[in-house]
């Protein structure tokens, strides 16, 4: 172990890994934004919205997110979408996670007890209210363990922006492997660092969790 | 600069042998993936506590970081403790190793899940605790793991895409040096990735005629 090298390093490591959080939080809102969007499309009575929501989380979830990844901003400029890397990065990551979401949320609101909804339109709400009112603040419960999963996996998945050149916390080991040949110790302060990350997402879904449990 | 997929067909070998790379990767990986996964969930449960602590450790810091950050750890630590090896073969460790320990969990869970008046049972009734273990924890594990562990060779495909940054002439890898002589990355990565949905939804019907024979034995 080279610690005295650890020790000059690490400045670089943490200044990254803030923008590894920067990245994680904004596609983790549009993810959710997706998400909800996706379950609703799902969920819906329009047959097109149901086809269309379908095929979304069928194709995001069927191919590798680094391809998306690569579609967009390799790809975007000649289609007359021209990203920086950040907001590709971000763009791709939360449209990716955004179809795992939308099976999360969808999943929540199916195992709502359907005697809820008849109960509630017998009762005169309409479809709308009886969702908005009923089912919904029933689902949230229920979701926040299956989103808080795909959180994580969204922190762990931030990683692939490395290979569009953003300067995150994979980017910053893998360039100081490469020139210093100390894989071992780079790998170390970046593992340390992902950690913490993925912590406190965990400590925030528990207490969502917490504050949001029925007894 | 328009879009014209004409020139994707002639780069066809290309993609064939990415397909080919590809598949071999996560066919190795996910084997190396399986094995490794029971062998770590066995130390796990039952290996003294000087071996299960060690890999106890391994499985979280593996569950806790990127696959690209211990694909780069795997390449270039190998070589740095003098073990030099292709990309191809770092790639299926990293692959396999990473995805042995998301196997461990499920495994280990799967074990943990069946009810302990099973094993009770078996026991009193005269079985030794290898018999119990054999011929009565293990086939009801089995049908709760089958699915979990589906999910993760799921995944496996998909990550392998990632090797490609260790320059292994994968899908996403073969596409990149299409693109290099075409440039033309939106055809190529919307070809690579209708293959790889393909290659998905045949790894899917796989596993739903495994899944379907593992609840007939019921």
């Amino acid at each position: 172990m080279d610690l005295d090298l650890m020790i000059k390093v690490t400045p670089f490591f943490v200044e990254a890994a803030w923008v590894t959080v920067q990245i994680s939080v904004l596609s983790l809102v549009l993810g959710l934004a997706m998400g909800a969007l996706g379950a609703w499309a799902r969920l819906g009575r329009s047959r097109p919205l149901r086809v269309l929501g379908g095929a979304y989380v069928s194709l995001f979830r069927g191919t590798p997110c680094l391809i998306q990844l690569f579609v967009l901003y390799f790809g975007g400029p000649q289609v007359g979408i021209n990203l920086d890397p950040f907001t590709a990065g971000v763009i791709g990551l939360g449209v990716n996670i955004g179809a795992y979401m939308t099976e999360s949320i969808r999943g929540a609101i199916l195992a709502v007890e359907r005697g809820q909804t008849e109960a509630a339109r017998s009762l005169g709400l309409s479809r709308g209210q009886a969702m908005r009112r009923i089912v919904l603040p029933q689902a949230a419960r229920l979701m926040i363990r299956p989103l808080g999963v795909n959180s994580v996996a969204l922190i762990k998945g931030s990683a692939l922006v490395s290979t569009i050149s953003v300067v995150e916390l994979t980017y910053t080991a893998q360039r100081f492997i490469g020139s210093t040949y100390k894989p071992f110790e780079m790998f170390a302060i970046a593992a340390v660092l992902y950690m913490a990350i993925i912590y406190g997402a965990i400590r925030c879904v528990q207490w969502l969790d917490a504050r949001h449990a029925i007894d | 600069m328009g879009l014209d997929f004409s020139v994707v067909p002639e780069y066809a070998h290309f993609l064939w042998i990415g397909v080919v790379w590809t598949t071999v990767l996560t066919v190795s990986a996910a084997l190396l993936a399986f094995f490794g996964g029971i062998l770590f969930a066995m130390i796990v449960l039952y290996a003294p506590r000087l071996l299960a602590w060690p890999t106890r450790f391994f499985v979280w810091l593996f569950m806790g970081t990127p696959l690209l950050l211990q694909l780069y750890l795997i390449y270039f630590g190998l070589s740095q403790v003098g073990i030099d090896v292709p990309a191809l073969v770092a790639g299926i460790v990293g692959l396999g190793l990473h995805f042995a320990v998301y196997n461990a969990d499920v495994i280990r869970a799967g074990i943990v899940a069946v009810d302990p008046g099973q094993n009770e049972g078996a026991r009193s009734l005269g079985l030794s605790r290898a018999q119990s273990f054999r011929y009565v924890i293990i086939p009801q594990a089995v049908r709760s793991v089958t699915p979990p562990l589906g999910n993760n060779l799921i995944a496996l495909l998909k990550d392998s895409a990632l090797v490609s940054v260790l320059g292994v002439a994968e899908l996403v890898h073969a596409s990149q040096l299409a693109i290099s002589e075409t440039y033309r990355p939106f055809e190529f990565y919307i070809t690579a990735a209708a293959l790889y949905y393909l290659l998905n939804l045949l790894l899917e019907a796989g596993l739903r005629a495994v899944e379907r024979k593992v609840e007939a034995t019921r």
